[in-house]
């Protein structure tokens, strides 16, 4: 029990003394994450409105694997982009393994289903009738398609939130293809797996808590974001 | 502006809606438009308002004896308004400034014409109220409001007072009278109540298995 307190009160000492190897791991897991964030709303907000804003064949059979990929287990995406990253793998050739870039490639793909199936949601969910409003009022259909995209906006950034909040808190998919290299790859979540193996408890409780709060953070703008929604369309 | 209906048709699946359905609208005035429900005064608005196509016959509107070309601009000349407004997730203002707003005008000018609007139809206290907190009542009004706005040389009126009280009936069936008088528009509207469409109507039509069949000048 005193081990604990003493790792919390010690945990906190390296927060409050801006512990330079603590922020740097900080700081590393919002770049990858946020670039993965990034990579996937490029890809995942086209992706997710196509599927629901136009008709095509194979449209559902595309929303139901959306949907299942929502819940990709991260060590097999790791296995993965672990298998094309390697040496032998196709893209082998970039030497990426072991690196920022390929956590990022690998938190992308974690992400990607889940801001698609979400936007696509939202996308959806907007009453029909705003389209046909819009164009009575003389939007072109490009005009239409914005006003669908504004009528979705709190849903879409939602979206957004909720992949972000999935992959700050990955672990899986990142150690495998991270490799959890000091001051290179090391990020909260595999430090905290490795410092617990060490039995070093501070640096992973410090990392502990903040992630604790990042997540807390996340979740609190989901729910003002969503409030925010549920309220304008009262 | 001139509308020339000739010999439309019109089937969803293997129901004929509208089957070679002609009318020439060349007054200016209130055309009411009655007929039982699903007898497709409906899909006869938003084909003349160029919203859907017609699967046979010829529409045609001409300007000072010029046939004019079917393409966006003729489109942003005419509005619709719809039995259930499809309402914006944002304020009343908002809602009425955005059919001025996708034609590119000056945010001074939108002020102006919104509060001018909100005014004409009784909204202008609510300016700022978010729309989906009006009553149904309030909503059809708010939906003339952003059809007027954009001034349209015809405006369609599908069913406006379908389904709202009696106050808001007759607040909206003065503005369309005073609209009228003013010759702001040409106005088409729909409607199952034949005492509005002796009220509200200069010319009043009929619409019976498809075709306007009879017609009757007040």
């Amino acid at each position: 029990m005193d081990s604990i307190l003493s790792g919390f009160i010690r945990a906190f000492q390296l927060i409050f003394h801006l512990n330079a190897e603590l922020f740097g791991i900080i700081l590393l897991s919002l770049k990858v994450s946020g670039l993965a964030l990034v990579i996937a709303t490029i890809l995942g907000l086209p992706l997710g409105s196509m599927l629901g804003l136009k008709r095509f064949p194979g449209r559902d059979l595309a929303i139901s694997a959306v949907n299942t990929l929502m819940g990709l287990p991260p060590v097999v995406v790791g296995l993965f982009v672990y298998l094309i990253l390697s040496r032998k793998g196709i893209l082998g050739f970039l030497g990426l393994l072991y690196s920022p870039s390929a956590m990022i490639i690998a938190q992308s793909i974690l992400a990607l289903p889940i801001v698609t199936a979400l936007c696509h949601s939202a996308i959806v969910n907007v009453d029909p009738l705003i389209r046909l409003a819009s164009r009575t009022l003389g939007a072109t259909p490009r005009q239409e398609t914005l006003a669908i995209f504004h009528e979705a906006r709190y849903g879409i950034i939602s979206a957004i939130v909720a992949a972000f909040g999935r992959v700050m808190a990955e672990v899986g998919a990142i150690l495998i293809v991270g490799g959890n290299i000091a001051g290179y790859t090391r990020v909260m979540t595999t430090t905290i797996a490795l410092e617990t193996d060490k039995g070093n408890f501070e640096l992973a409780l410090a990392l502990g808590i903040i992630l604790l709060l990042l997540s807390f953070m996340v979740n609190a703008l989901l729910h003002k974001v969503q409030r925010k929604g549920m309220v304008s369309s009262q | 502006m001139k509308l020339h209906v000739s010999h439309i048709t019109k089937t969803y699946g293997n129901r004929m809606i509208l089957n070679d359905c002609s009318y020439v609208f060349d007054k200016t005035g209130t055309y009411v438009l009655m007929g039982s429900n699903g007898c497709g005064k409906s899909t006869f608005l938003r084909i003349c308002a160029l919203l859907e196509p017609q699967d046979n016959g010829e529409l045609a509107y001409f300007d000072n004896g010029t046939s004019l070309a079917q393409d966006i601009t003729l489109r942003r000349r005419l509005t619709l308004v719809l039995p259930r407004t499809g309402v914006f997730n944002t304020t009343v203002d908002k809602n009425v400034a955005y059919g001025l707003k996708i034609r590119g005008l000056d945010h001074a000018v939108i002020e102006r014409k919104v509060i001018a609007a909100l005014d004409f139809v009784g909204l202008g206290p609510k300016a700022g109220q978010h729309a989906r907190t009006l009553s149904s009542g309030e909503t059809q009004r708010l939906g003339i409001a952003r059809a007027l706005v954009l001034e349209p040389e015809v405006l369609f009126l599908d069913e406006p007072t379908a389904s709202i009280d009696e106050e808001n009936t007759g607040i909206i069936e003065s503005i369309i009278g005073t609209m009228s008088k003013e010759g702001r528009s040409k106005i088409i509207m729909t409607t199952h109540d034949r005492d509005q469409a002796n009220r509200v109507g200069d010319v009043q039509l009929v619409m019976k298995n498809g075709r306007i069949e009879n017609q009757d000048l007040k």
